[in-house]
């Protein structure tokens, strides 16, 4: 099977997550859009290790695994504090940081 | 030990008794409340013992040999300057050396009980050792930075003790009114060492003065170069020695205590100007055209402040325009090539001016503060000693042989008249100016100490000192009280000190015998014992003319008695002639009484222009141009950059994400289509 399939794939599971960021609303389905961009990535890159034969692809693509669990741990614990605080649950309302 | 080492060791006694008082006032004060006078007194008198040892091993040497100089340091050397902490060690620093640190002891021995009840003792002698070594590094600096550095000390120094009395508004004014005058011969000082320095790379005196004979400037007279270097150093030397038109701020300085002023006329500061010319005798003698400069100010100095001294009342400023005049001797006498008889004259001058400052004092310790000759009078039985020392000490002011004064101004004259030409014009300048010296110091004289005695002079004769019921600023009348800042309750005389009159004493032997040390065609011993100095001098030459001399000395006597004489006759014969003579001469009195009008001419000419100059640069270059346009332009454009930035921070966060999205998108593009 050609590559191409495979970064076809990937390119719009990315496109639907960037998408996602860019529309939604609600914080953790931000968050979860983001995933999905992490891991249209890594298809792109595990398609490649199979291409080339060798290993580095996947190890990076381990690599994007951990850093989107430790994102995922962050964001989530910041969603967990934002209901606590009874704040709206809209990244549209929270916009305490504008200049 | 050699003379250098007691080069060094004149300064450092000085300098550490100035340390020990200021760091151990306290220690000090507990001992004794005089404690700090004595150490102050001791660590001048070891100075002047140090400095007769460097005469004794000076001595010891061949002629030849007697130039040596020492540095302890290497303070910079870098781009061909060769800048070291040295000291030089010839007759004629050693002669000023023994000139100020013997006539400074006595100074602050008198001091001790002048200053007794003041709450400032302990201050007023650290600033006063801090003086001498300042000047005491002025004359022994063996290269121009170290030179600089004694002058701008003794600048500092003088500031320090004529505003001693920090809360009379008078005092603080005359002390900042010295600072900046001296800063100005201070300028002139570095512009001219700069001149000098260009040409002969070098900053060690003795160095520059054989490279400039060797020709740095060129081999001519009067080279361009030379001759402002020259002026330059005048201006420091006018500056620091009060002559016209930077004198002003002499006759001010009297609002510090009395021994400060003997101090600074007598032995540390406005002689520094006549050291200064004779010092650098070797660049003024290739540059006339400067030593011409300097011979007509001195003259026109000795005229004009004798003129002014005529009709001042207050007595302490008589006394400083007498000082300027005789400086206006020295410095004429310096600039036309009378080095040993400047010289002669400013050790002889030492002595008899600290002697009347110091008689002064006493008088005005009589007066409980009061310096006004118009509220003297008829003191001669009550203070019988400072009487007989101011008579002695006006005596060789005017120039009455055998006192000291005779001798050395008339030395001065004789070999300006040798000069002949046009210092003939200043020789009769010399000898009018003697007219007016013995009319002036007899003048203060018969009104403080003859005519009918005041009811303070009564009160002491009746043995009660007077003490003012309320204490008070002379000058203004300002109401004052005795804590520090201001003078003691203590007022001082004479006849009720002994050390003051032992240094009045001592003082008054010197103005009656320091003359005879040099006797015109008997004696020679400053000619001689200056000579290596001015080895390369070609004006130094032993008096020839011996009808010159005879008519000198025979022009000075007459001149001497004559003016104490019409002194006599105005002042003492018929009292109201005096004021017969002022009707007659109004306008004559007037420019007299107003110090030639040279404090308003000043003002107008440098300090309201400065003042104008100064209101402009605040008012309008400040504010509309520094702070509205620098400041508020640089500040308005990084509020306007900061806004425009602010408003891209909206807090929406999908808003960002798009930007992020859209950048990279445009990235990838850019990078496809460059492939």
């Amino acid at each position: 099977m050609s590559i191409a399939w495979y970064l076809a794939v990937s390119a719009i599971v990315f496109a639907l997550g960037a998408v996602g960021v860019m529309v939604r609303r609600n914080p953790l389905v931000v968050l979860l859009c983001l995933e999905l961009m992490l891991n249209g990535a890594n298809l792109a890159l595990v398609a490649f290790s199979r291409m080339w034969g060798n290993g580095d692809g996947q190890i990076l693509a381990l690599i994007v695994m951990t850093v989107a669990a430790c994102e995922v741990c962050i964001g989530l614990g910041m969603i967990v504090a934002i209901y606590r605080r009874h704040l709206p649950i809209d990244v549209d309302e929270l916009r305490e940081l504008q200049g | 030990m050699g003379a250098t080492t007691y080069g060094w060791l004149v300064l450092a006694f000085p300098l550490a008794g100035m340390l020990v008082i200021s760091l151990g006032y306290r220690r000090l004060q507990a001992i004794s409340p005089l404690a700090a006078g004595w150490v102050g007194t001791a660590a001048i008198f070891l100075a002047f013992l140090a400095a007769l040892g460097a005469l004794i091993s000076l001595q010891g040497l061949a002629p030849a040999h007697r130039e040596l100089s020492s540095s302890l340091w290497n303070y910079a050397s870098t781009v061909g300057i060769d800048a070291q902490a040295s000291i030089l060690v010839d007759p004629l620093s050693v002669y000023m050396i023994l000139v100020v640190t013997g006539i400074s002891t006595l100074i602050h021995l008198y001091s001790v009980s002048y200053m007794e009840g003041d709450r400032g003792f302990a201050r007023y002698f650290a600033y006063l050792n801090y003086f001498v070594f300042s000047m005491l590094l002025l004359v022994l600096a063996g290269n121009f930075l170290l030179l600089v550095v004694g002058w701008a000390f003794v600048g500092a120094a003088s500031y320090l003790l004529i505003s001693f009395w920090y809360r009379r508004t008078t005092a603080t004014r005359a002390g900042i009114k010295a600072f900046v005058i001296n800063v100005v011969g201070d300028v002139g000082l570095v512009l001219g060492t700069y001149f000098i320095f260009k040409h002969t790379h070098t900053l060690d005196l003795l160095r520059s003065f054989h490279a400039t004979e060797a020709g740095a400037f060129g081999h001519g007279h009067n080279e361009g170069d030379l001759v402002a270097g020259c002026v330059l150093l005048l201006v420091a030397a006018f500056a620091k020695s009060a002559q016209v038109p930077l004198h002003t701020w002499l006759p001010d300085a009297m609002e510090g205590p009395t021994p400060v002023s003997s101090l600074i006329h007598a032995a540390t500061m406005v002689t520094a100007g006549v050291y200064l010319i004779a010092r650098m005798h070797t660049l003024f003698e290739l540059a006339p055209a400067a030593q011409d400069v300097g011979a007509v100010v001195g003259a026109a100095t000795l005229l004009i402040a004798g003129s002014i001294g005529l009709a001042q009342t207050d007595i302490k400023r008589v006394i400083a325009y007498s000082t300027m005049s005789q400086i206006g001797y020295m410095i004429m006498g310096v600039s036309v090539g009378a080095y040993a008889a400047g010289l002669f004259h400013l050790m002889t001058h030492a002595f008899f001016k600290a002697l009347l400052f110091m008689a002064a004092g006493s008088v005005i310790g009589a007066m409980a503060g009061e310096q006004s000759l118009e509220r003297m009078g008829g003191f001669r039985k009550a203070l019988p000693f400072t009487y007989a020392c101011f008579l002695i000490g006006g005596l060789a002011l005017s120039g009455v042989p055998p006192f000291s004064g005779f001798f050395s101004k008339d030395d001065i004259l004789l070999v300006t008249g040798e000069r002949g030409g046009w210092h003939w014009a200043l020789y009769g300048a010399g000898y009018l100016g003697a007219l007016l010296t013995a009319v002036y110091t007899f003048r203060m004289i018969f009104r403080a100490f003859h005519g009918e005695p005041v009811a303070e002079a009564r009160e002491l004769q009746a043995g009660h000192p007077h003490h003012a019921t309320a204490p008070s600023n002379p000058a203004t009348g300002e109401q004052e009280d005795t804590d520090v800042g201001f003078p003691g309750e203590h007022h001082a005389i004479a006849e009720r000190a002994l050390p003051m009159r032992l240094a009045m004493g001592l003082l008054a032997l010197g103005a009656i015998g320091a003359g005879l040390i040099q006797i015109p065609k008997l004696d020679f011993v400053i000619e001689d014992f200056l000579r290596p100095t001015f080895a390369t001098s070609t004006l130094y030459e032993p008096h020839t003319r011996n009808g010159l001399l005879v008519l000198g000395l025979a022009l000075g006597t007459v001149i001497g008695l004559l003016g104490i004489a019409i002194a006599y006759r105005v002042w003492v014969q018929r009292p109201g002639m005096a004021a017969a003579i002022r009707a007659r001469t109004r306008p004559l009195y007037e420019l007299f009484v107003h110090k030639w009008y040279f404090d308003e001419l000043i003002d107008a000419l440098v300090v309201r222009p400065a003042a104008a100059g100064g209101g402009f640069a605040r008012h309008t270059f400040e504010r509309l141009f520094v702070d509205e346009t620098i400041v508020g332009g640089t500040t308005g454009l990084v509020r306007a950059g900061s806004a425009a930035v602010r408003a891209v921070q909206s807090g929406f966060v999908r808003y960002y994400a798009a930007l992020l999205v859209l950048g990279v998108a445009g990235v990838g593009f850019y990078f496809l289509l460059q492939t």
